[in-house]
């Protein structure tokens, strides 16, 4: 009977299946009939939702080198149980963006091009380059968990000599294209808005993935205590949403001193839609997440850091939006809204993310929670004790 | 980069007969798109087009810059540069990211939307034409010599000259000559250029030094990074043991004084 209870319908099966529908139907429209008849894009607004949720998906996954990072380079050992989580997250984001990417392309069939045709003063060629790099890693940290579901110890142990390598170089190409992205607008000074358009901007988008990262950690936590029933280990988190804090903190600290640099805080008394997208984007994203954040109890509450990381992650949503959408659409001339096919790819790979992620979470040991840390505090107790006798 | 062909407009010649668009229509093989050639806007299938402010009338095309932020973008390599100094396009590299249109200061590429293996199209000065010594089809085309094509060094110079000996007929400015780096396609007005609809406030630097500005340090980010790391990981790794080290020896040493007690309780 058990093994039937993936076809009981329920709510959310129901719209998962009608948003795939959809979503197939018009990856069939954007392959046979062009960009022109499944998007709303145009000449002066070539890009659209689809480079936003790209941002969104590689932002979101930044969790992925932190954390690696943190534990295995900073040897902050404290953070391992969500080192796994936390390189799937990255792992299903980067596909999900690489999926998208290739709907996206206007030649989708020579992807394969940067490979070979090299153009170094390129920003998008360096992303590429990376993204293909950083994807291959983030195969390389994540195998283990795979190999060790079937038993498989001989390759698991070659991964592991070459692991801190695969770690380092991950961060390096992280940091490199999270950055990046940021970059592709360096170009655009007349176009994208001044309220985000800034020499820093590579830098604004390096700093804002890491707390937009973390904080989608929390998210998940919470959201997979709930679906399997398992605890949550509430220093693991708090210590991420104090990392969080000081994460947004820096944001702020970095974006005003920028604005009141730039001579840019004359925008923010002129009313505008961008302005006042602008205030919610700091609001949402960053002044109240810091305001709850920083006190100690809050931090320490599952509600509230609950709530702080959806705001954060909102935050974040938002200001990548209005990078690539909002921020240029007055240059552009024209109003762009993106099409029924434009939002129906999205949400479908977004519903097929999450499945991916919840069949991979299901399967394979990717929360070790309490359970796993029992084992070791009985196997150190057991060693102790042999200790003991040793020592005796 | 002053050698090579360029085009010269001169606004206060055009009469707005609309031969150059024609031409080029001709020329290039594309389909009409609009009855009224004056209201028509660039697109795949225009390439430059005759706009009308009051009794005055301007060219738009590709302005074919000295450093073309489309050369600079595409991760392809899809544009360069030729001997001529024209901008050209090779659709058998192009991956469709459409960066080139997102990135060009004058915004000019255009985009084949409706088919599903689309060209990014604009102008590229009649290339195939200067190889066999004619002008471009806008300049041969255009009764009144608003468009004139030439070497140019020789373009600047009437340019500069028409403005010196008519300071009362022009504006004293040469729109595209400093514009974003500059190129090969030069406007003389009797206006101030923005009110033609040209793109104002470009800075005189080409656009490519911001990305290379920020470009320039990632071998330097990649250095710094690997060291830091690579020395973070053994720092802690060793603090890490040590801390351990030391832990075990307190608790021998604990062991050894408290070891009846311990007997004891075992």
């Amino acid at each position: 009977m058990k093994s039937y209870d993936f076809l009981k319908p329920s709510f959310w099966k129901i719209i998962s299946a009608i948003i795939i529908i959809g979503g197939l139907y018009s990856t069939y429209n954007r392959f046979a009939h062009g960009l022109g008849a499944s998007t709303n894009l145009y000449d002066t607004g070539p890009w659209g939702l689809w480079i936003g949720f790209d941002f969104l998906g590689v932002g979101l996954a930044a969790a992925g080198f932190t954390i690696a990072a943190t534990v295995h380079i900073f040897n902050i050992h404290k953070f391992e149980p969500i080192v796994r989580p936390a390189i799937l997250t990255a792992f299903i984001g980067y596909s999900l963006v690489v999926c998208l990417l290739i709907v996206d392309l206007g030649r989708p069939e020579n992807f394969w091009h940067p490979l070979i045709m090299w153009n170094v003063h390129s920003v998008m060629f360096e992303i590429t380059w990376c993204i293909i790099c950083y994807s291959t890693v983030l195969t390389l940290e994540f195998a283990p968990v795979v190999l060790e579901k079937y038993n498989l110890k001989k390759p698991i142990r070659i991964l592991k000599k070459f692991s801190i390598g695969v770690v380092i170089a991950g961060v390096i190409f992280s940091t490199l294209h999270q950055s990046s992205f940021g970059s592709l607008y360096l170009i655009v000074p007349g176009r994208l808005h001044p309220l985000w358009y800034s020499s820093l901007l590579p830098v604004h988008f390096f700093i804002s993935c890491i707390g937009a990262g973390l904080s989608m950690i929390i998210f998940e936590s919470f959201l997979n205590a709930r679906a399997f029933n398992t605890s949550i280990r509430m220093n693991i988190l708090s210590g991420l949403a104090f990392a969080i804090l000081i994460d947004l903190i820096l944001e702020f600290i970095l974006k005003l001193t920028e604005f009141i640099a730039a001579g840019k805080l004359i925008y923010l008394t002129i009313p505008s839609t961008e302005a006042y997208l602008f205030y919610l984007e700091v609001f949402i994203g960053t002044l109240l997440p810091v305001y709850i954040l920083s006190n100690k109890k809050l931090r320490e509450d599952r509600k509230w850091l609950f709530i702080s990381s959806v705001l954060v992650i909102s935050g974040f949503i938002l200001d990548r939006m209005n990078v690539s959408i909002t921020g240029v659409a007055a240059s552009s001339g024209k109003n762009y809204f993106p099409s029924f096919d434009e939002i129906s790819i999205t949400l479908m790979l977004v519903v097929l993310a999450i499945l991916a992620f919840r069949f991979v979470v299901k399967n394979f040991p990717v929360f070790t929670g309490e359970k796993s840390l029992q084992i070791i505090g009985r196997e150190r107790s057991a060693k102790n004790s042999k200790q003991l006798i040793v020592s005796e | 980069m002053l050698n090579g062909k360029g085009i010269l407009f001169d606004v206060t010649l055009c009469i707005g007969c609309g031969a150059c668009y024609q031409a080029c229509k001709e020329e290039n093989d594309l389909p009409n798109t609009n009855k009224e050639y004056l209201k028509d806007h660039l697109s795949e299938n225009t390439l430059t087009i005759v706009e009308q402010y009051g009794d005055k009338y301007a060219r738009k095309l590709c302005m074919h810059c000295n450093e073309p932020s489309c050369v600079s973008v595409c991760p392809v390599g899809s544009f360069k540069k030729n001997e001529f100094g024209a901008v050209i396009y090779d659709k058998n590299k192009c991956i469709g990211c459409r960066y080139c249109m997102q990135a060009c200061p004058h915004k000019v590429p255009r985009y084949e939307w409706g088919k599903t293996q689309p060209r990014v199209r604009k102008c590229n000065l009649c290339s195939k034409r200067l190889k066999e010594g004619k002008l471009t089809a806008c300049a041969e085309a255009c009764p009144t010599e608003a468009t004139l094509f030439g070497d140019m060094e020789k373009l600047i110079e009437v340019a500069n000259s028409r403005l010196k000996n008519n300071p009362t007929k022009y504006y004293q400015h040469i729109y595209g000559l400093e514009e974003a780096g500059g190129g090969h396609v030069l406007v003389i007005s009797p206006m101030p250029f923005e009110q033609l609809g040209y793109t104002a406030m470009l800075p005189d630097k080409p656009m490519p030094e911001l990305t290379m500005r920020a470009m320039e340090k990632i071998p330097s980010v990649v250095a710094a990074g690997g060291i830091f790391l690579t020395t973070m990981y053994w720092l802690t790794k060793r603090k890490n043991q040590i801390a351990r080290e030391e832990k075990k020896q307190l608790f021998k040493s604990e062991n050894r004084n408290n070891g009846n007690k311990y007997h004891e309780e075992l």
